[in-house]
């Protein structure tokens, strides 16, 4: 087990994770379709699945910017304001960016 | 979705063609993307190679990102599955359009669909239904908006790295937030009103700060999103 550890603490150790990354990714590429062949989508799971890319937004980002403070709090609501009205993500993502900065740059 | 013929797809070098042109308007954004996802990466301290590495095999923009969040200097056991449950919960939704895919894919060759699913990304999958849309039949539009995009991403990774180690001082532009503000940018879209994604947005931010003060580590994200889409499943919009 030691041994295993030591090899995954070594310079192994970041090609494991982007293999495992890799693979589990492709394993669900081809999921839906050798899915399909079988299992039939019940609207239950249709209303889970739909709702997971949302879910997942929001589990990383609100935890993230309440314990990084203020100037990420402030980011993130001048990037989702900038891509509602905007509607182009490179732009909100500068704006994001330019209000925290500006944040931190006033020492807030 | 009209019913789709059960005959063999056919794959030509035109359709190919097609399918890069249309995906060539959401290359910019893909550029973009990959672009942040190289300047992140130096300041979590991947070489270049891992970065593009990560970035030919993995090619899944959301995840790469989230993955710098989870990056260590030093791996252990634990932090392998962590990045494994947090990646598979991020990239859940490839099932979903590889099953909106398969209709089309069906007639192919066993080899012939792993290979072709090797390249679904948000953009080969978009210009491949727009394509499907209007009635079209050609699985070399996925194939050729496949290459195009997967091509210029990992690519589009490696300038962004090399600006990234310019930078010295990521906090004072904020680099080290790049991940929430991409995240909230990218979820705009997903926003599909307050009754039927208020919900389980809810639910997913609540269960994760909860899970993130009682738990250390990511697994806050993982327990968020499934709490989520649980919710999701159970939630039937009241018209």
């Amino acid at each position: 087990m030691s041994t295993v550890e030591g090899w995954i603490a070594g310079p192994a150790g970041p090609w494991l994770a982007i293999g495992l990354m890799a693979l589990l990714t492709y394993l669900l590429r081809i999921g839906g379709v050798a899915m399909m062949s079988r299992v039939r989508i019940t609207p239950p799971v249709e209303r889970a699945l739909a709702a997971l890319p949302g879910s997942i937004v929001a589990a990383t980002v609100v935890p993230i910017a309440i314990a990084a403070g203020p100037p990420a709090i402030l980011g993130v609501l001048a990037a989702v304001l900038t891509a509602r009205l905007a509607g182009n993500e490179l732009a909100a993502l500068l704006a994001g960016l330019a209000a925290a900065a500006a944040m931190r740059a006033f020492g807030l | 979705m009209p019913p789709i013929p059960d005959a063999r797809p056919v794959v030509t070098g035109a359709g190919c063609l097609l399918g890069a042109r249309i995906v060539a308007p959401s290359l910019p954004g893909v550029i973009a993307f990959a672009f942040a996802f190289g300047a992140a990466s130096v300041q979590k301290g991947l070489t270049l190679w891992e970065a593009v590495g990560m970035s030919m095999v993995l090619t899944a923009g959301a995840s790469q990102m989230l993955s710098l969040e989870l990056w260590r200097e030093t791996w252990t056991l634990g932090a392998l599955l962590t990045i494994a449950a947090v990646t598979s919960a991020v990239n859940a939704r490839f099932v979903l359009m590889g099953a909106s895919l398969q209709p089309w894919l069906k007639g192919a060759s066993l080899p012939a669909q792993a290979g072709s699913l090797f390249l679904l990304f948000e953009a080969s999958w978009l210009a491949a239904e727009r394509h499907r849309a209007e009635g079209g039949r050609d699985a070399g539009v996925f194939l050729g908006a496949g290459l195009l995009s997967w091509t210029v991403w990992w690519i589009a990774t490696i300038p962004g790295y090399l600006t990234g180690a310019l930078v010295t001082d990521p906090k004072r532009y904020a680099l080290d937030l790049v991940l929430p503000f991409f995240f909230a940018a990218f979820a705009v879209p997903l926003w599909r009103g307050v009754g039927r994604s208020g919900p389980p947005w809810l639910v997913a931010g609540l269960v994760a700060l909860a899970v993130q003060a009682l738990v250390p580590g990511y697994l806050f994200i993982v327990a968020g999103a499934l709490a989520g889409a649980l919710t999701g499943a159970c939630h039937r919009e009241h018209r």
